[in-house]
């Protein structure tokens, strides 16, 4: 069912202490730029790799005599071969950031290099898209923006028929769609949009992905949520004849026009959330890429209500007992890389649900959404710890409002497990007592449930951590248990829950409730 | 984490739930100096809380486009020739071929064997160039369809698309996929045109290409082009 694109997730598994030492550095880079606003910079696009263990051929630095006589080979050679051997060579050279710079300083270069990659000849095509390709990785401007004379044509060829030439313009696009909101300003009024939709009805799986991955870029760009997604929003594409700034501004205006796709028109949509359908034709990476893109629109929340009425929370719910199902079986390469965003959908989808029409969500009176997530819990507890805040997250927005999902957790005997989690961390002991007091706070009925238990105890440690989020969490859901359980407080007296509490008692924002919780326990 | 074992097969098993346990709230609860109430948390996508899932989604990412910028392996076969009638170009890999296949022959114009990369242009072209019926209509509406996908606007003339095209789209001026009809001449570089031979008005040529047109006089000819005549660009003069 998970069927994996050859090659694409191999390089997930790290076994060497060299690959792990390496990624962590990598980490580090990405979680720097991720706080400098920059996580979406070209730089941190490609690993910088320069020797590549795998066989590939080191960057060559080719100087401006081979350039141009590369170019005039491929472009006038006689031989069929050595034309293509030429634009290979010069390929290879433009790995090299000098070559590059040598390339776009040379005149008419970008104009011969557009030239092959509109002729008629198959190989030189591909070739001169694959120089394309390694120009737009750069992170000089001024080297991707030299792109932008192709760009009309990479667009044109995603309607055509050859997948391989369609999947590379897919990645320099979505390479060039990083580069820049100038960038952006040129693809925008030529179309891309429209273009990428047209994709997405591809049979081919590496197109799709590629497809996803500039989609993906094109949504997490700055101006996205304010610019890109309202304007090709609903009413279908809009276009002003006289003025192209005009055009470019005017997105959303009040007259609709029957024109062309539009970004999150229900065909695109529909699409979407098709290809994160499970099911046998599920693919990991196509799904993968598309649940980003998802996560992206429902964040800009232009129009998650449409979402909702395509069926977005089904789909995502679904896809979530699928994955606890491959967790399960061990079948599971790559599943957190689904998961993070699938989390992150589902659970801001839910803050979108209006409060009326809660209760009939479906997927919200199915408790196998709970027994799917903490299932998921337990998986990435060894594979990837960092989404367990995010799973626990989900899990409040789930329960919050939900008397049946928190009677869930308390029939599928999901409280114990839930307290093992505590040790992990501020953040995660902070959500899973957050959960906690969901539950309790529904009434006697709940609490009831949790008592005689572990409860207390846990409480009573946590009470020992220095953390005042921690400890104020605690002392909510202290309130709750004494209110509605009176013998609970009795047994905090009992276990010297009081001195437990004096340690906090100076801290301001804890003090007044440590006073009020002292009277209860003492006065009930 | 030790979940009960039920758990797994509670998974498998029927949607649904228990009925819910009675609520039942005391007002005194989270009154103050206590805060809580249950609520949703919306987190907005650049918040901190997402930093770790982002880093992962680009380490992802990094390594996939690595990947992506390595030649694929190519299925290789003993040399063999295209089948289609005049087209003599060789392959050894069937990755190509299909590339050619797609590119030269996929959406050929039957009654002038031009080619185009996709089947609206080539739509487009039989509409404009080979349909009487279009010829008369134009001559009373606008029927010249702007090429950009999703783009609604129609014009007089093919100049006033290729302005449109132009100044709204951004696309180059010598833009290949929209040659006007009379223009058989090798495709020159946008500034050494002369800008009356290039943006001539075609909506007065009624010519309909019944057969392939001689290949164009060239500086340069591919020596082998073995394809026939008026294919949509038979010949590159670009000059270094």
């Amino acid at each position: 069912m998970w069927s994996r694109r050859q090659g694409r997730l191999s390089t997930l598994a790290c076994g060497v202490e060299e690959l792990r030492c390496r990624r962590r550095e990598r980490e580090a880079a990405l979680r720097k730029a991720r706080r400098e606003q920059q996580l979406v910079s070209k730089r941190l696009l490609r690993e910088d790799a320069p020797e590549e263990a795998g066989g590939q051929s080191a960057a060559v630095l080719l100087g401006e005599a081979e350039v141009q006589q590369f170019l005039r080979l491929a472009q006038r050679g006689t031989d069929e071969k050595e034309r293509e051997k030429a634009l290979v060579s010069l390929r290879r050279g433009l790995q090299h950031p000098e070559t590059q710079q040598t390339f776009i300083r040379l005149e008419g270069s970008m104009r011969t290099l557009v030239g092959l990659l509109t002729s008629n000849r198959a190989l030189l095509q591909l070739e001169a898209a694959r120089c394309l390709h390694e120009l737009s990785h750069s992170e000089q401007s001024a080297v991707a923006e030299a792109c932008l004379p192709a760009t009309s044509y990479l667009l044109t060829y995603l309607s055509g028929h050859s997948s391989e030439f369609i999947e590379l313009c897919l990645y320099t696009l979505g390479n060039l769609i990083v580069e820049s909101e100038a960038v952006r300003k040129q693809l925008l009024p030529q179309g891309i949009v429209p273009a990428l939709v047209a994709c997405i009805q591809s049979p081919h799986v590496a197109v799709l992905e590629a497809l996803g991955y500039a989609l993906s870029q094109l949504l997490q760009s700055k101006e996205a949520p304010e610019k890109i997604i309202p304007e090709n929003l609903g009413f279908g594409y809009f276009l002003a004849v006289f003025e192209r700034s005009h055009w470019y501004l005017c997105g959303s205006c009040s007259q609709p026009t029957s024109a062309g796709s539009s970004l999150l028109d229900s065909s695109l949509l529909q699409h979407m959330l098709r290809l994160m359908q499970p099911g046998p034709k599920l693919n990991l990476g196509v799904a993968v890429e598309f649940a980003w893109c998802l996560h992206y629109i429902i964040c800009s929340q232009v129009n998650n209500a449409m979402l909702l009425s395509h069926g977005a929370l089904p789909t995502l719910a679904m896809l979530l007992l699928d994955m606890a199902g491959a967790a399960q079986r061990m079948d599971d390469a790559g599943l957190e890389l689904l998961a993070c965003p699938v989390f992150r959908c589902l659970s801001n989808l839910l803050t979108e649900v209006p409060v009326e029409a809660m209760g009939e969500q479906m997927e919200l009176r199915d408790e196998r959404i709970v027994a799917a997530l903490f299932i998921l819990l337990q998986f990435f507890l060894q594979k990837q710890p960092t989404l367990l805040s995010e799973g626990l997250w989900l899990l409040n927005n789930l329960t919050a409002n939900s008397p049946t999902l928190c009677t869930s957790l308390l029939s599928l005997d999901l409280i114990e497990p839930l307290l093992q989690l505590l040790p992990l961390s501020n953040v995660i002991s902070v959500l899973v007592l957050t959960v906690l007091c969901n539950i309790v706070e529904k009434g006697p009925a709940y609490c009831q449930r949790l008592w005689p238990g572990p409860l207390l105890s846990c409480l009573l440690n946590t009470l020992v951590l220095s953390d005042i989020e921690v400890v104020g969490q605690s002392l909510e859901l202290l309130q709750l248990l004494f209110l509605y359980q009176p013998e609970a407080a009795q047994a905090f007296l009992q276990q010297s829950g009081l001195q437990a509490l004096e340690r906090h008692q100076e801290e301001t924002q804890l003090r007044d409730r440590i006073l009020a919780l002292q009277q209860t326990a003492i006065h009930g | 984490m030790l979940l009960p074992t039920a758990l797994y097969s509670r998974l498998a098993g029927a949607p649904g739930a228990a009925e819910p346990l009675p609520v039942e709230r005391n007002p005194a609860a989270g009154a103050a100096p206590f805060l809580f109430t249950p609520r949703l948390v919306r987190f907005p996508r650049d918040h901190e809380f997402f930093e770790d899932g982002d880093v992962q989604r680009h380490l992802y990412l990094q390594d996939m486009l690595t990947q992506v910028s390595e030649t694929p392996e190519k299925s290789m076969v003993p040399e063999f020739t295209c089948q289609v009638a005049g087209c003599c170009q060789v392959f050894a890999a069937l990755e190509d071929y299909q590339h050619h296949y797609h590119m030269s022959h996929g959406n050929t114009c039957s009654l002038c064997s031009r080619a185009f990369p996709s089947g609206h242009l080539l739509d487009v072209h039989i509409l404009e160039w080979h349909d009487s019926l279009f010829q008369i209509l134009a001559q009373r509406q606008d029927m010249y369809q702007c090429l950009v996908e999703g783009c609604p606007e129609k014009f007089r003339t093919s100049q006033d698309r290729k302005d449109h095209m132009v100044r709204l789209h951004l696309y180059p001026a010598d833009f290949r996929f929209d040659k006007p009809k009379t223009n058989r001449g090798p495709a020159m570089p946008a500034a050494a045109d002369p800008p009356a031979r290039a943006l001539k008005d075609d909506s007065d040529a009624m010519e309909i290409c019944s057969e392939p047109a001689a290949p164009p006089p060239c500086r340069r000819t591919y020596s082998h082009s073995c394809l026939p005549g008026a294919i949509f660009h038979s010949c590159l003069d670009i000059g270094l």
